[in-house]
């Protein structure tokens, strides 16, 4: 019994510049069904979607809807095919109440007691729970969510993309979420739903197709699937990359975590009872799926991020008595002697002013320097100049604004400042995100020649061959627990893949 | 003693064009663009209706005046002039991004230039010794009013007034159902809350400034007409027309956005613009006048501090006010 197509893509490429982000991908949605699109961040998932939904045009390839071949160009087009998205930054006029928002951009006389009435409607048919006339700042986030969805069945959509739609939403959310999913597809809707959590996965869709890197590794019908297959699906085999890694000298410990617990501002558990040590000498690798408390790790540790419970203790290099590091924020932090540098993975947000040029930003760790209120401006020129001759950044002067550098120039200028600043700690977050392959292996050899200088070096990072060629431990983050701590040199993808979602771990619920 | 049906219609005189000016402004900031320049708007509005009715005046010298021309003229150079000023605000900020603030503020500094050179060459023109145009003739037509408007108090008070004082307390009534019974006027609000959903949405944002923006000014380019060819009786002298057009933008911030309040709430402003009139000054000091004179910013301060203080998201201006939209833009 096979059913008709509700979508059929056909060899589709997107391009980037020279980054290929979708290789020649063919894929189905079938009439009824749950698809989950599973794949690692950064593996092509949300750019496949958006062009189904008129974000994106492909650069080759051809999709079909119901059997129909159809260029889709824009999300109006997308609309009147009856494909709807759900994206993860939702679309809503805050002001507005959730009847006004579904309406809006729809053309014809208003008649809002009318829309309300369908609103409810739907609202009955798969069980959605919203006041139509509530206004979306009064709701939460999964309110927010059904608004969207309500939004698009009201325009009469049969084909659903949700894009990573539990990322926001408890648990128990979450199940209602997969409940009214169940509705939409028992009313002959297709859903087509993008994830990262292999657990949701399984409980949710009939069939699972599997993306890396930008290339469609296959499908398999859910109930012969579990979470080991498909990880190995999700993470494949090993490439050898051929990162030179000189086996560590001196190790000492450096940072030792204990019991570190965070909580964001709405109140979840970011970071539960994280305890490891960071030893100097050494590059310690994070691995983990996208948003398992990574960014809350390096920033509770840098001061940024207030910390509930637990402690960060340092152990100087020379000796001193170890210092506890909780509670302080960056300038105490650096007024306390401890020399830590952190690479933030929004690097023009956190790390760098973009309308600044090289040295202005090379100032932002050395203002304090100049005598009264007058800048030294010498040293952070000298700075610039050295980094922009030894790194081989590519910019017309030190005075150019660093925003319009390409993305592994601003990467080069900032891991090189704060390499300059001598660090005993130096922490990065997704370091080559974005980078050529050169580029990368000039980072990699930046963060080598500093473990080797006896600087301890925590390197966060999404790709797994890297990590595991890289780094000579990993400490595995997984809802922001640590599931495990292994030795880069001896393990393997599969491990370490497994760790990430807690195979064999006990529930791994996200946070 | 008080006397409320003098002072009264005084009060809605002094009103109408800050009610043509706020209702304008108001359909522009819902469309999040902040024109500052609706002063100089207003001013343009009324030195083009000048120009109009002063080339009328003069064809038509000695023989009668067409009613209908008379009044349509003006009206439609005053139009005119004031969409051009919006075109160019719109074509400043929606079509190259600048700063709304610095470009309403130059607006408003080009418009009252603008009206006085034109206003400077006619009085040459006409010779006469007084620095002034007088288009009596004119106003004559603009000034008729309703049947009954000199009977009794009750005509008086409510009929007595030129047929733009209908109008605009007709327009700032279309204006409120617009706004909130109609689907434009639900998307134009879209565009000034969040103009990237409005986007998303398939809303044409930038059509949508460009419309309310410039609809906005020609309806506060009328307050200039009503000015000149109604309140001061058809003449025309340089920067009589004052702070009018600030007064206006206060009054936007002061009905929190709603059209329909701007029409007390413009009366309310025209009464304490010349209370000052009708108070006893203490002790003989002049001075005191100019202080009475405040009133109407006092007032908007304080509706500004209460509304800020109750945090009542209704009463905020619209989310990308002052902003300019550019999809492509993270």
């Amino acid at each position: 019994m096979e059913n008709k197509c509700a979508i059929k893509m056909e060899n589709i490429t997107k391009r980037f510049g020279s980054v290929v982000a979708n290789n020649a991908i063919n894929m189905e949605l079938r009439e009824g069904e749950i698809l989950s699109l599973l794949g690692e961040n950064g593996s092509g998932k949300t750019t496949l979607m958006n062009m189904l939904s008129g974000i994106y045009f492909p650069d080759e390839g051809q999709i079909y809807i119901h059997d129909k071949p159809v260029t889709i160009a824009s999300p109006k087009d997308a609309f009147d095919l009856g494909i709807g998205m759900i994206h993860q930054h939702f679309k809503l006029v805050d002001l507005f109440t959730a009847t006004e928002n579904i309406i809006l951009g729809l053309e014809g006389k208003l008649d809002l007691n009318n829309a309300r009435k369908k609103v409810q409607e739907i609202c009955d048919r798969y069980g959605f729970d919203i006041d139509p006339d509530m206004k979306i700042y009064d709701m939460s986030v999964s309110q927010k969510q059904t608004v969207e969805i309500v939004k698009v069945l009201y325009r009469g959509a049969d084909i659903l993309i949700l894009d990573e739609p539990t990322a926001v939403l408890t648990p128990q959310e979450t199940e209602k979420l997969f409940a009214v999913m169940r509705n939409m597809k028992a009313d002959g809707k297709s859903l087509i739903i993008i994830t990262h959590k292999l657990h949701e996965v399984l409980e949710v869709s009939d069939r699972v197709a599997v993306l890396r890197k930008g290339e469609y590794i296959g499908d398999v019908m859910t109930k012969d699937a579990d979470q080991q297959s498909l990880t190995d699906m999700m993470v494949g085999h090993s490439v050898t990359l051929n990162i030179d890694r000189p086996m560590p000298v001196n190790v000492t410990p450096r940072l030792k975590l204990e019991g570190l617990t965070v909580f964001d501002e709405l109140g979840v558990k970011r970071l539960d009872n994280v305890s490891f040590t960071i030893n100097a000498g050494e590059v310690l690798g994070v691995a983990g799926v996208a948003g398992s408390g990574q960014r809350e790790l390096l920033e509770s540790i840098a001061g940024l991020y207030p910390i509930t419970s637990g402690s960060v203790t340092f152990y100087p290099p020379e000796g001193d008595t170890p210092q506890e590091m909780a509670g302080k924020d960056p300038m105490d932090i650096r007024r306390a002697g401890i020399a830590m540098s952190f690479v933030p993975e929004d690097r023009l947000g956190m790390g760098l002013v973009g309308s600044m040029g090289m040295t202005g930003n090379m100032m932002l760790r050395s203002w304090r320097k100049g005598k009264g209120v007058f800048l030294n401006r010498k040293d952070p020129e000298a700075l610039a100049q050295r980094i922009w001759q030894e790194l081989e950044v590519v910019t017309p002067s030190t005075n150019f604004p660093v925003r319009r550098m390409s993305g592994g120039n601003v990467q080069k200028v900032l891991v090189g400042r704060e390499i300059a600043q001598q660090p005993s700690v130096l922490m990065t977050a997704y370091a080559v995100r974005g980078l050529d392959i050169n580029t990368s292996y000039t980072i990699y050899n930046l963060l080598t020649e500093q473990k080797m200088k006896g600087v301890a070096v925590v390197y966060v990072g999404e790709d797994l061959d890297v990590l595991l060629e890289l780094c000579d431990r990993i400490v595995v983050l997984c809802g922001g627990q640590v599931s495990g701590v292994v030795d880069a040199r001896t393990t393997n993808k599969l491990e370490v893949g497994a760790l990430m979602t807690r195979v064999g771990g006990g529930a791994a619920e996200n946070a | 003693m008080f006397d409320f049906v003098s002072f009264f219609p005084r009060a809605v005189m002094q009103g109408i064009p800050l009610l043509f000016g706020s209702t304008g402004e108001i359909l522009t900031e819902k469309s999040g663009n902040l024109n500052l320049g609706i002063p100089g708007i207003m001013y343009v509005g009324g030195i083009s209706g000048v120009i109009g009715s002063f080339f009328y005046e003069q064809a038509t010298k000695g023989s009668a005046m067409n009613g209908f021309l008379a009044v349509m003229i003006p009206i439609l150079c005053s139009l005119l002039g004031s969409l051009l000023m919006g075109l160019l605000y719109c074509f400043l900020t929606v079509t190259l991004r600048a700063n709304q603030n610095v470009t309403g503020l130059a607006m408003t500094t080009f418009g009252v230039g603008v009206g006085n050179f034109f206003g400077g060459s006619l009085i040459k023109l006409t010779g006469s010794e007084v620095p002034s145009i007088a288009l009596s003739n004119t106003s004559l037509f603009f000034k008729v009013g309703l049947p009954g408007g000199n009977a009794g108090w009750f005509g008086q008070l409510f009929l007595s007034y030129g047929f733009l004082a209908y109008v605009a307390i007709i327009i700032a009534l279309g204006a409120s159902y617009f706004l909130n019974h109609t689907r434009p006027g639900l998307h134009l609000r879209a565009v000034g809350e969040s103009a990237s959903t409005a986007d998303a949405a398939g809303i044409n944002v930038t059509k949508y400034k460009y419309l309310a923006t410039c609809i906005g000014s020609m309806i506060a380019g009328l307050g200039g007409l009503y000015y000149v060819m109604d309140y001061a009786n058809g003449v025309w002298s340089n920067n009589a027309f004052g702070d009018r057009g600030w007064l206006a933008i206060a009054l936007v911030i002061f009905t929190i956005w709603r059209p329909n309040v701007s029409i007390l709430a413009s009366i309310l402003f025209g009464g304490l613009y010349i209370i000052n009139i009708y108070l006893p000054t203490p002790g003989g000091q002049m001075a005191v006048k100019e202080l009475y004179k405040m009133l109407p910013y006092v007032i908007t301060l304080l509706v500004l501090i209460v509304v800020s203080l109750r945090k009542k998201r209704e009463d905020q201006p619209p989310a990308f006010l002052g902003l300019s939209y550019f999809r492509e833009e993270r």
